[in-house]
C-alpha cells in the first residue's frame, strides 16, 4: 500500500539497524510517550533491533502515551454513572468500553441494560443528539491534544445547532507537562524522547524546544512506522552520543513547526488548561484541559454533578512505575499471572495500547516468563 | 392475532388484517397467516418434492457410508451489505462448513426467526437471495421452519441452517490430522468480509470498493481434493479471522505454527481500513476463504488447482507447521522480527488514536 509500505521496507530498516549499531558506544534510556509508537515498536520488535550487549544496551520505555491508561479511575466511574441513567445514551471511542472502574465496566453496563455507543468521530454523537432530541447525548471526550480538535468541534458545533441535549465528559491530557514531570522526578532514568507525531502534527514542535533548552534533554519527533521509529532513534542516538540537546523533526512530511493552526486555534477557544489527576502518576499542574465556562451547558460534570465520586487506585498494579518508565511489563509478578487483558489489574492491560497490552498480545505474557520474549 | 375495530359504535366481532407490509405476531400462529406466509413467499422460492411434502421431516434419498453434518445461526448486522446479505450468508456459511470436511453438499435446512414488523418486501429480498445462493452452490433446501417474536424480542431477522453432505471417498479431513512440516494455504485476501460490514454498520466512508467475499467453497476444496487426497485439514476463517483458526489449532493440537506475514493476500482497501481503525486483519471475518493444512509433498500441486478455480486465484503459502513451540502462532513481520499471534480478550475495539 502507497506511502505504507515503503516505510515497511527490510532493507532499509536492516541498515538503519547497522547504522545505529555503529554509533552506540554506551547504554541509553529512551522514552516514548504515544500508545500507538508503543504499538509499532513491540509489534515490529522495533526496540530488539537496538544494540543489546552490555556496555552499549538501548533500552526503550513506554512512558504515559496512552489517553486510556492514564485516565484516572474516578473519571471512568463518573462515566458509569452517567451511563447508567435511564434517558442517557453515553457515546465513547472504542477502546474505552473495556475499561474497567472500581465496580463495572461499560460493556457490562450495556448488558444490563444502558445505552452505551462506539463512534469513532464525536460529531457521530452530535448527530445522535440531534436524532434523538429526548434523550441525553453524553460523549466521553478523553485522549490527548490528538482528539482534542475534533472534541472541541463537537462542543462547538452543538452550541451553534443549538443542540442542547449534548454534552461531553472531558477529561484531556496534555504531553509536555507529562515529559516536564517525569524528567523532575529524583528516580528519573529517561535520557531522550521520542515526540509524539501526531500530538505535534496539531500542536507544533515549539513546546518541546523549550523542554530540550531547559532541561538538557533531546527529543526527535517519530512517527509511527517501523522505519520513521529507527530514523528518528538514530537521531536521538546521534544526539545523545555527541552531547547535544535539540529538536529535531525528521517527520517532516506530517508535523509542521507551527502545527495546525486552524485546530489550535479551536482548542483555545472550546477548553482551557487545568491541573490534572493521571492515573499511576498522580495530579500534574496545569496538564489537562477542561471545557471553557461560556460551554458548561455542553458540560456532563457540570449537568450531571458526578463530581463528588473519587475512587482509590488497586495498590498491588506497578502501572504508575510503568507509565514513568521505571518498570518494564515483564518486571511486575502479576503480568500475565494474576493480570491479563481478560481481567486487567492496571490500567497498562486495559487499552490495547497500553504497554502491559502491547507486550501480553505480541509477546505472549505468560509464555514471556519462560523465555519466548 | 391482531384485530381491527370496525370504528362504528355498533359493536361487532372484528377481523383480522389479511394483508400488510408487516411480519406479524400472527404470521408465527401457526394459523393462515403462517400457512400464507410459507405457501406464498417461501415455498416458490425453494421448489422440490421433499419441501413441497410439507411434513414434519424431510425424508430424502441418501447414499454413502458417511454423513457430514453441520449446523450455524446467522445473525449479522445489518442484513444487506456491500457483497452480500443475511441469506447468502445462511447458505454459503454452511456450505462452506460442510464443504471443510470435504464433503459434498446436499441438503440445507432453513430455519426463520422473525421479528414482529419486519418488512415483508425485505423478507422476499431474502428469500430470494438464499434461493439464487441454494441455486449457485447446487443444495436443496428440504426442510424449515419460521417464529415470529414480539418486537424488540429479536433483530429484524435470525436465520439458522443446518446442512448434510457426503464426504468425499479416500479423504480424511480434520485438526487431529495436522502434523509438522505441513505447509499452510490461504485461498485469498484477508478481512474483506470484516472490514464491508464495519463499512456500513459504522457508517464509515471508507475509499475504495471493499465488498464481503462470500461465497460457496465445496467447488474449489473438490477441486483441491482431486489434485490431492491427503490434504490434513481445511478451515473457513469466519469470526475470529485467521488468527482464531491458526491458534485454535496451534493450542488444541499443541502444534507450533510459523506465518510470514508478507504473503498473506490482502487488498489495499482492507490494509487502509485496518491503517485507520487501528485493526488486525488477522481477527476479521472472512466468508469466502479457506485455510489448508498440506503435506509438504502435495503442496505445490493442491497450490495449483486452489489458482485456477476462481475462488482460489490469489491463492498462498503462507506458512508451517512445526513441532517447535507447540501452541503458539508466530507470525515474521516483514522486519524479519517475530511477534506472537493471539486473541484478544473480547470484541476488537478500535483504537483511540
Amino acid at each position: 500500500m502507497k506511502y505504507v509500505d515503503e516505510y515497511r521496507d527490510r532493507k532499509l530498516a536492516d541498515a538503519l539497524r547497522v547504522k545505529i549499531d555503529r554509533l552506540v558506544t554506551r547504554p541509553w534510556v529512551i522514552m516514548e510517550v504515544c500508545g500507538g509508537q508503543t504499538h509499532a515498536i513491540v509489534r515490529y520488535g522495533v526496540d530488539r533491533m537496538m544494540p543489546a550487549d552490555g556496555g552499549r544496551r538501548v533500552e526503550i520505555v513506554h512512558g504515559p502515551g496512552c489517553p486510556v491508561c492514564v485516565t484516572p479511575l474516578e473519571m471512568i466511574d463518573q462515566a458509569h454513572a452517567i451511563a447508567g441513567q435511564p434517558d442517557v445514551i453515553f457515546t465513547s471511542f472504542g477502546d474505552m468500553l473495556r475499561v474497567p472502574g472500581s465496580r463495572v465496566d461499560l460493556l457490562i453496563l450495556k448488558s444490563r441494560g444502558a445505552d452505551v455507543r462506539i463512534v469513532y468521530s464525536p460529531l457521530d454523537a452530535v448527530r445522535i443528539a440531534k436524532e434523538n432530541p429526548r434523550r441525553r447525548v453524553v460523549f466521553f471526550g478523553i485522549g490527548f491534544e490528538t482528539t482534542a480538535p475534533a472534541n472541541a468541534m463537537a462542543v462547538h458545533l452543538a452550541r451553534e445547532d443549538g443542540v442542547r441535549n449534548f454534552s461531553m465528559l472531558a477529561s484531556h491530557v496534555l504531553v509536555p507537562p507529562a515529559l516536564q514531570a517525569i524528567l523532575e522526578a529524583p528516580e528519573n532514568r529517561v535520557q531522550g524522547f521520542l515526540g509524539p507525531g501526531h500530538v505535534c502534527a496539531v500542536m507544533g514542535t515549539s513546546e518541546y524546544e523549550v523542554l530540550c533548552q531547559s532541561h538538557r534533554v533531546p527529543i526527535v519527533v517519530a512517527g509511527f512506522e517501523p522505519i520513521d521509529l529507527l530514523d528518528a532513534l538514530y537521531s536521538l542516538l546521534r544526539q545523545l552520543e555527541e552531547g547535544r540537546a535539540e529538536l529535531e523533526n525528521p517527520y517532516t512530511r506530517i508535523v509542521a513547526r507551527d502545527g495546525n493552526l486552524p485546530a489550535r486555534a479551536l482548542i483555545e477557544n472550546v477548553f482551557e488548561v487545568t491541573d490534572r489527576k493521571w492515573r499511576g502518576i498522580g495530579s500534574i499542574p496545569a496538564s489537562g484541559l477542561k471545557l471553557r465556562p461560556e460551554y458548561r451547558d455542553h458540560d456532563a460534570q457540570h449537568l450531571f454533578d458526578v463530581s463528588a465520586i473519587a475512587t482509590e487506585e488497586n495498590a498491588t498494579c506497578i502501572s504508575g512505575l510503568i507509565l514513568r518508565g521505571l518498570r518494564k511489563p515483564h518486571d511486575c509478578p502479576a503480568f500475565g499471572r494474576q493480570c491479563t487483558p481478560e481481567a486487567p489489574l492496571g490500567a497498562t492491560m486495559v487499552s490495547s495500547e497500553g504497554a502491559c497490552a502491547a507486550h501480553y498480545l505480541y509477546r505472549q505474557g505468560a509464555g514471556a516468563a519462560t523465555g519466548a520474549a | 392475532m391482531p384485530f381491527v375495530s370496525t370504528g362504528s359504535a355498533i359493536p361487532s366481532c372484528p377481523a383480522p388484517i389479511g394483508a400488510t407490509g408487516e411480519v406479524l405476531l400472527g404470521h408465527g400462529s401457526g394459523g393462515k397467516l403462517t400457512a400464507q406466509l410459507i405457501e406464498r413467499r417461501i415455498l416458490p422460492a425453494f421448489q422440490n418434492a421433499a419441501l413441497a411434502a410439507l411434513d414434519d421431516q424431510a425424508i430424502v434419498p441418501f447414499l454413502g457410508p458417511r454423513l457430514a453434518f453441520t449446523t450455524d445461526s446467522y445473525v449479522v448486522t445489518p442484513i444487506f451489505f456491500p457483497g452480500g446479505d443475511i441469506g447468502e450468508l445462511a447458505v454459503n456459511g454452511t456450505v462452506n462448513d460442510l464443504a471443510m470436511g470435504g464433503a459434498a453438499p446436499l441438503y440445507l435446512s432453513l430455519a426463520f426467526i422473525l421479528e414482529e414488523g419486519f418488512p415483508l418486501a425485505d423478507l422476499d429480498r431474502v428469500i430470494a437471495s438464499i434461493r439464487r445462493s441454494a441455486e449457485r452452490a447446487g443444495v436443496a433446501i428440504v426442510t424449515g421452519d419460521t417464529k415470529v417474536v414480539d418486537r424488540g424480542k429479536g433483530d429484524k431477522i435470525f436465520i439458522n441452517t443446518a446442512g448434510v453432505g457426503i464426504p468425499m471417498q479416500g479423504t480424511r479431513l480434520g485438526s487431529s490430522e495436522v502434523k509438522p512440516g505441513d505447509a499452510i494455504l490461504l485461498s485469498g485476501t484477508i478481512g474483506d468480509h470484516g472490514v464491508a460490514i464495519l463499512s456500513v454498520r459504522e457508517g464509515l466512508e471508507l475509499e475504495g470498493d471493499v465488498r464481503s467475499d462470500t461465497a460457496p467453497l465445496h467447488g474449489l476444496t473438490k477441486a483441491m481434493l482431486a489434485a490431492s487426497r491427503d490434504i490434513h485439514a481445511m478451515r473457513d476463517p469466519t469470526r475470529g479471522g485467521l488468527a482464531a483458526t491458526l491458534v485454535e489449532i496451534a493450542s488444541r493440537r499443541r502444534l507450533g505454527i510459523e506465518v510470514d506475514e508478507a504473503s498473506i493476500p490482502m487488498r489495499d482497501g482492507v490494509k487502509g481500513a485496518c491503517e485507520i481503525l487501528g485493526l488486525d486483519p488477522l481477527l476479521l471475518a472472512n466468508e469466502g476463504k479457506l485455510v489448508a493444512f498440506v503435506p509438504e509433498e502435495s503442496a505445490g500441486r493442491v497450490l495449483e488447482a486452489m489458482r485456477r478455480d476462481p475462488l482460489g486465484r490469489d491463492a498462498a503459502r503462507i506458512g508451517r507447521v512445526t513441532a517447535e513451540r507447540p501452541g503458539t502462532v508466530v507470525l515474521s513481520t516483514r522486519l524479519g522480527r517475530e511477534r506472537i499471534v493471539d486473541l484478544p480478550a473480547g470484541a476488537q475495539l478500535p483504537r483511540i488514536c
